[in-house]
Parts: structure tokens; C-alpha cells; sequence
């Protein structure tokens, strides 16, 4: 077991920067959507949209910090261990299991990691984001005083901001109870504060192109001569 | 660790402190503030007519009055004569009748249903002098009333069912030396005396503001603005800018806010984008009828009864009356929250001759709809009420109410509607069945006075709620904060649910595992040192 810099700054600042202003953003929506009554009707309409700006600008940030780094690349999809994973979620962690999966700064995600990320960073975020500036702009007036975005039904923008919404929330449970499953409750809360988590160790000295250093790594890694551990995902 | 924890925090904060710091109270608004300027200075009049010789005489008639005028303003007759409040009426293009002349002339209402036969009475509101029948002279100068509207002494006043001419107390000389530019009392001698007596009729002015506070009128307030009439309502040629539904259709030379105010007058975008569709009035009018009550509902059905052979009145405890043997049961209401409906600056009235087309009868029908772009959500006072109809024809009848002496069939003297309606009908050259009935009637009033303060105005809530909001009733189209999909709010609402007891029950496996895990590997272990002995 070693300490490995799993997440770098910006990566933590991006995440607990859209995690507070995701639940904000939804404390105030519900309120305009008329699910409870916290902050009064204007004032929720005012800091949503508000909020919804800061948001929009973390986002071109942290596109930006994936496209520049490479780190877009964790996102990339796989099928391999996949189900794997899945039934370990259902049954292999209920016995004590070790995790099919190893975290590495490498390759941070899970398989099933992957592909829910990449729905909430390439469905999920845009269509809420999309419908809340069509929103936002519903009624837009120009400085001719002309409107510019009239004939939408609002209505039908309404849904699938909601729509967002909703599954945000549900992926917001999953997601904080799923932090619960590292190697201990709460190693991956600190490892996502910190940025560093204990792993078990990769032999990267490895002699030969088919050793396997760890029965979990066999469907992951190639041990290339030169040293470099190349995820196999790619 | 602390550090980076810390860092998160602290950015954490920062980022919700801009939020509210973002969130600033109203700036200065410049806008108002020059209205209020250019408002402020008030026009010094360019003639005193009391040192004009052609006013220093003994006026024996209004009529000597009218030509004193009209010997210094020789053409200004022929701009009165082209005026609705003369002609009491105005051509114009309605949807369904073509082009028509709609006004005081030929509509109904459902206070004191219409002017037909009952001139002499109704006359009291007409700028002119001996209308006594539909057969007045709309041709002879002489009988334009200048005084009513140009009267600064606040003496003058119309005689009660003189056929418009002035009481017989005023002093033509002293008025005539007064005039002047319109002043809240001129306008408001008839305007807020609609239906006879005080805010009757609109809701939304009354004689209360010809003298009032900034919180019942911000324009007209005696501490605020002390706006006249005019200073809105402009009068080039002495056509009025403005007009009413209960009497106009089509949608030109109205009075706007945004003629002064333009189309953006806040600081907040999302308020004036409100205004698309949504007009200043809603939200800037949150009640009327602020200082005196106004007449809700008017039953004609009731009127009638007599106590020992004779008619009476009965009061309500605000000191209103609720109950006249001549006009029948009446609602008021003070305070009054408006209605609210989709308008679009056009509208139909009911038209003496007209047949019912649905019950209650829409004595004006304001066109509109969220579907129509052109239309906006306007506050209304609507008066409901019943009055008297032909069975056969199925129309509204023009009784005649007023009358000088007893059995000349007048309503108010004889109440006898047979007799009245005929006569009436007779008057405006249309046939009578003899068969009458009572019909429900709804009358839009749209309420443009009485704006109050903007610290008064709706909040968003009063609105963007789901229940109870001041637009509850106006349904057809998504209102954030009222209307929601609910299939997906309660689908969403029970997935989410379901996903919290999914995440629970898991949890709670996952620990009961592992503590019956820990409790056997201890019990190998008890096992071990506790073999049972041989």
C-alpha cells in the first residue's frame, strides 16, 4: 500500500466547487418549482440564476482543464470488467470482496464509473444546462426592445430542465453513498479532499511483457518493458 | 490535508458569498427620477381668462357662454364635434360586424343598462346642452359644453336630469372667468360618477382621487406626483389619448405606461422581460376601489318592491346601498383583489338589437388569449348581474327608467316593466314581444388607476405559487412555480424514493454482513481457544 495522487487541484476545487453548486442550484430550482419554501419565490429565481452562471463558467474551466490534460480520456468507455463491476455492487461487496478494479492516478474510474460519468457529463449536464438557458433566455429582449426567443412553449423547457433535475438528485444519492464503498467508508471522501488515496502498490519494474504483477490487474494492465503501464481501456 | 480542506471550504464559501453579493438592492433609477422631474414642473397657463372682456358679462345661458368661447377659439367646435365624448360614439372595424359605430349611443351595460330613452336622465355626462332624445342636434355649436371640462372655480356642475345643462346655482360668469386647462375634479365629475354615484362603475377611479394619498393613486397622490388626468390622457385636438372597453373595440390611441415609462422600466431584465406578456397594471395594481366601494353585482330582477305602495332603499354597513326598489339588489366591495384575463386591445360590446349568443350575456367581450402574441394578462374588475330581456326575441330591451311625472311609463316612476320596456324599445326603433324575462350579464372592466407604490406591488409569489395564486384561474399555459408536469414530478419523486431505500438497504446489508463476517472469523478464532474438552 502506497499513497498515489489520485485527484489533482483543479480536479477537486472543479468537483467540490459543482457538487455545492449543483445542490444550491437544486435547493433554489425545487423552490421556484414550487417543491418547498426556503429563501422566498424572487429571491430562489435571483440566486438560481445567479448560481447557474457560476456554474456555467466552472464548466468552461473544467472542459477546458479535461480537453488540455487528457484527462477526457478517463471518460473513455469500456465494456471489459464491466459486469464485473456491476456484480460485485450486488453481491461481492456484501462478502467482504476485494474491488475487481484498481484505482490508479492512471485510471481513476471504474468501468461502470466510466460509462455513468460520461452520461452525466455528456447527457445529463447538457440537457439540464441547455434547457436552463433556454430558460433563462425564454422572453429574451433585445435593446430594440424586440423579443427574441418567443415561441417555445415553456412548458415543454420546463420538463426536461425538471427532468435534469430529478436525475441529478438521484444521481447525487447514488453518487455520495457510492463514495462509501472504497476501501474504507470514507477513503474516497478523503481521497477526493486530499487528493491522495492509499492503493495497493503496481510493480512497475516489471521483467517481462506478461508478468502479472496483481490477479486484479490481469484485465487491465500491460506491463510494457520500458516500464510504462499503459491502461488497456484505451 | 486540514490545508486542502480548508482551500475547499474556503472557495466553497466565496463562491455562494457572490451570489447574495451579486444580489443587489434596487439602484437609483434614472428613468423615474427625470419623469418625475419633467412631471414636477407644472405648466403656468398663457391666458388668464378672467381679464379676457369677452368673459366680462352677464351670461344668461350656457349657450352665451359657449359663443363667448367660441368668438376667441372660433374653430375649436369642430374638434369637439369630431370627439367621442360629444358624438358618443366612434366608428371604428369590428371582428364579426365589419366597420360599426359603437358608443354611449347604442351599447348596453348592466348598471343602468343603456342611455336609449333615458337621455334626459344620462345627459348629465354629455359635453352638450338639451339632449333630451335621440333626436339631439350633434350639428349645432352652440350647445358644446366647454364648461364641464374647462371649469377651474370647481363650481360648476350638471343639473340632475337636466338634459346636461348646468345646475341652476352656478354662476356662469365666475366659471367662464375659471377655465383652464382639465383639472382630476372635471374629468372626474363624470368619470367617477358612472352609474350613478361614486365609483359605481370603474372600480378604479372615484372622487376620492381627486384628492388622495401616493398609496391609493402614486400618479395622482396629493403627497406624490399630483398628476392631472391630462398629464396622461393628452388631448391633441381635443381628441382624448385613451378610451375604455365598455365602449371602444379597437386597439389605437390608448393610454399606455410605457408611453412614459418605455418598455423597460426596471433595473431587473427577468421584470421587464415580464413584460411581453404580462401588463404593468397586473402587477402594479394589486386592488382598487381602494378608498370607496364599488359595485360588484346588480340585480334588476329584485327591483320593485315597495313598502306601503312606495319605493325604498336599503343600506349595508358601510353605508352603501345594497337594495333600491328602482335599480334592485346590488354587491359592493372595497379593497377588491382584480380578475385577471388574456387581452389584446380589442373588443365587441353588446349592441342594442344584438341576439343573446350565450348566458350570461357579455355586455363586452375583451379579445385575447395566451395563444394570441398581441396579448397581455390585464387586471379586470368584472360586474356581474341580471337584467331584463325579450323571451321572444331573445335580446336585451332598452327600458325607459327615467321619466318627469308619474304614468308616462317610466321605470323609476310607475315600475311597471311592461310599460317601460315597450316605451323604451319604442324610442330606439325596435320591436317588443311583450314577453320579458330576467338574464345573467357579465361585464370586463379592465382597471388601469389607482397604481400603487412599487414597494406595494404583487410580489412574484402572489403569482408563482401553486395554490390559491392571483392566477389561478388562468390556466392553458406553464406558470413557473404554479404549474408542473405532475406524471414526471410524481415519477420523479417516487424513483428518487426508491433509490434512497435501494441505497439504505444496501448499506444496511453491507453492515450486517460484515458484522456477522467479524463475529464468525471471531468465533474461529473463540473456536480455537475454547475447544470443548475432550
Amino acid at each position: 500500500m502506497h499513497k498515489v495522487n489520485i485527484y489533482k487541484g483543479f480536479e477537486r476545487f472543479w468537483h467540490w466547487s459543482q457538487a455545492s453548486l449543483i445542490i444550491f442550484l437544486a435547493l433554489t430550482g425545487f423552490e421556484v418549482h414550487g417543491a418547498f419554501k426556503i429563501f422566498g419565490f424572487e429571491k430562489a429565481v435571483e440566486f438560481h440564476r445567479n448560481a447557474s452562471w457560476l456554474l456555467i463558467g466552472l464548466l468552461v474551466f473544467a472542459i477546458f482543464w479535461h480537453i488540455t490534460t487528457g484527462e477526457w480520456r478517463q471518460y473513455i468507455p469500456t465494456t471489459k470488467q464491466l459486469k464485473e463491476q456491476i456484480i460485485y455492487y450486488f453481491s461481492g461487496i456484501f462478502k467482504g470482496e476485494p474491488h475487481p478494479t484498481e484505482k490508479t492516478g492512471l485510471s481513476k474510474l471504474n468501468p461502470l464509473q466510466r460509462i455513468v460519468y460520461l452520461g452525466f457529463k455528456l447527457v445529463l449536464v447538457p440537457m439540464t444546462i441547455i434547457s436552463g438557458i433556454l430558460y433563462m433566455l425564454y422572453k429574451t429582449f433585445d435593446q430594440n426592445n424586440l423579443v427574441v426567443i418567443e415561441d417555445y412553449p415553456l412548458a415543454g423547457i420546463a420538463f426536461w430542465h425538471t427532468m435534469g433535475a430529478i436525475l441529478l438528485m438521484i444521481f447525487l444519492v447514488v453518487h455520495v453513498y457510492m463514495t462509501t464503498t472504497g476501501n474504507t467508508p470514507t477513503s474516497n471522501i478523503k481521497a477526493m479532499i486530499t487528493g491522495f488515496e492509499e492503493v495497493d502498490e503496481v510493480e512497475q519494474e516489471g521483467e517481462s511483457e506478461n508478468k502479472i504483477t496483481h490477479p486484479t490487474h490481469e484485465h487491465r494492465y500491460k506491463i510494457k518493458k520500458n516500464t510504462d503501464v499503459s491502461d488497456i481501456h484505451r | 490535508m486540514l490545508r486542502n480542506l480548508l482551500f475547499v471550504i474556503v472557495a466553497l464559501i466565496l463562491a455562494l458569498v457572490l451570489v447574495n453579493v451579486l444580489h443587489k438592492d434596487d439602484n437609483y433609477n434614472l428613468k423615474l427620477e427625470e419623469l418625475k422631474h419633467k412631471y414636477a414642473i407644472k405648466a403656468i397657463p398663457s391666458v388668464n381668462h378672467s381679464k379676457l372682456k369677452a368673459l366680462q358679462k352677464e351670461f344668461k345661458t350656457p349657450q352665451e357662454v359657449t359663443e363667448a368661447c367660441l368668438s376667441c377659439h372660433t374653430e375649436t367646435h369642430k374638434e369637439i364635434m369630431a370627439s367621442s365624448h360629444w358624438n358618443w360614439e366612434r366608428a371604428s372595424y369590428v371582428e364579426g360586424r365589419g366597420i360599426s359605430s359603437v358608443g354611449k349611443k347604442n351599447v348596453m351595460n348592466n348598471f343602468c343598462l343603456g342611455t336609449n330613452s333615458n337621455q334626459k336622465s344620462c345627459a348629465k355626462c354629455h359635453i352638450g346642452y338639451g339632449m333630451t332624445s335621440s333626436r339631439f342636434d350633434f350639428n349645432n355649436a352652440r350647445n358644446v359644453d366647454c364648461m364641464v371640462c374647462h371649469d377651474n372655480s370647481e363650481e360648476y356642475l350638471k343639473g340632475a336630469s337636466m338634459a346636461g345643462y348646468p345646475d341652476r346655482t352656478v354662476n356662469l360668469e365666475n366659471v367662464a372667468q375659471s377655465v383652464g386647462s382639465p383639472r382630476k375634479s372635471n374629468c372626474g365629475s363624470c368619470h367617477s360618477f358612472g352609474g350613478g354615484g361614486n365609483n359605481v362603475k370603474h372600480g378604479d377611479l372615484e372622487v376620492a382621487l381627486n384628492s388622495c394619498s401616493r398609496e391609493v393613486d402614486v400618479h395622482m397622490g396629493a403627497n406624490g406626483m399630483n398628476m392631472e388626468c391630462v398629464a396622461c390622457h393628452t388631448a391633441k385636438n381635443h381628441n382624448m389619448l385613451g378610451k375604455l372597453y365598455s365602449v371602444s373595440t379597437d386597439n389605437t390611441n390608448r393610454v399606455t405606461c410605457e408611453q412614459c415609462h418605455s418598455n423597460t422600466p426596471h433595473h431587473s431584465e427577468i421584470l421587464n422581460r415580464h413584460g411581453s406578456r404580462v401588463s404593468c397594471q397586473t402587477c402594479h395594481i394589486p386592488q382598487y376601489a381602494k378608498v370607496n366601494s364599488t359595485k360588484m353585482s346588480w340585480k334588476w330582477s329584485d327591483a320593485g318592491k315597495l313598502k306601503d305602495g312606495k319605493p325604498y332603499e336599503e343600506e349595508d354597513s358601510l353605508g352603501n346601498h345594497d337594495y333600491m326598489s328602482i335599480k334592485g339588489s346590488f354587491v359592493w366591495a372595497r379593497n377588491v383583489k382584480p380578475d385577471y384575463i388574456w387581452f389584446n386591445g380589442t373588443a365587441d360590446q353588446y349592441i342594442l338589437g344584438d341576439t343573446i349568443q350565450s348566458v350570461p350575456v357579455q355586455m363586452n367581450t375583451l379579445n385575447g388569449s395566451y395563444h394570441d402574441r398581441h396579448s397581455k394578462i390585464i387586471p379586470v374588475k368584472i360586474h356581474v348581474g341580471d337584467q331584463i330581456y325579450d323571451k321572444v326575441y331573445n335580446r336585451l330591451v332598452q327600458p325607459k327608467l327615467y321619466g318627469e311625472t308619474d304614468g308616462d311609463s317610466a321605470y323609476w316612476k310607475d315600475f311597471k316593466w311592461d310599460e317601460a320596456v315597450a316605451a323604451g324599445m319604442k324610442e330606439s326603433g325596435l320591436k317588443y314581444s311583450g314577453q320579458y324575462g330576467f338574464v345573467e350579464t357579465v361585464m370586463y372592466w379592465p382597471v388601469n388607476h389607482m397604481v400603487s407604490p412599487k414597494d406595494q406591488s404583487v410580489g412574484c409569489a402572489e403569482c408563482h405559487t401553486r395554490d390559491n395564486g392571483r392566477l389561478a384561474k388562468l390556466t392553458g399555459f406553464y406558470l413557473p412555480g404554479r404549474d408542473r408536469n405532475i406524471v414526471q414530478d410524481s415519477i420523479g419523486l417516487w424513483l428518487f424514493i426508491l433509490t434512497l431505500i435501494g441505497v439504505f438497504g444496501h448499506a444496511v446489508v453491507r453492515v450486517w454482513m460484515n458484522i456477522y463476517r467479524n463475529k464468525y472469523e471471531k468465533q474461529i478464532i473463540s473456536y480455537e481457544n475454547d475447544k470443548p474438552e475432550q
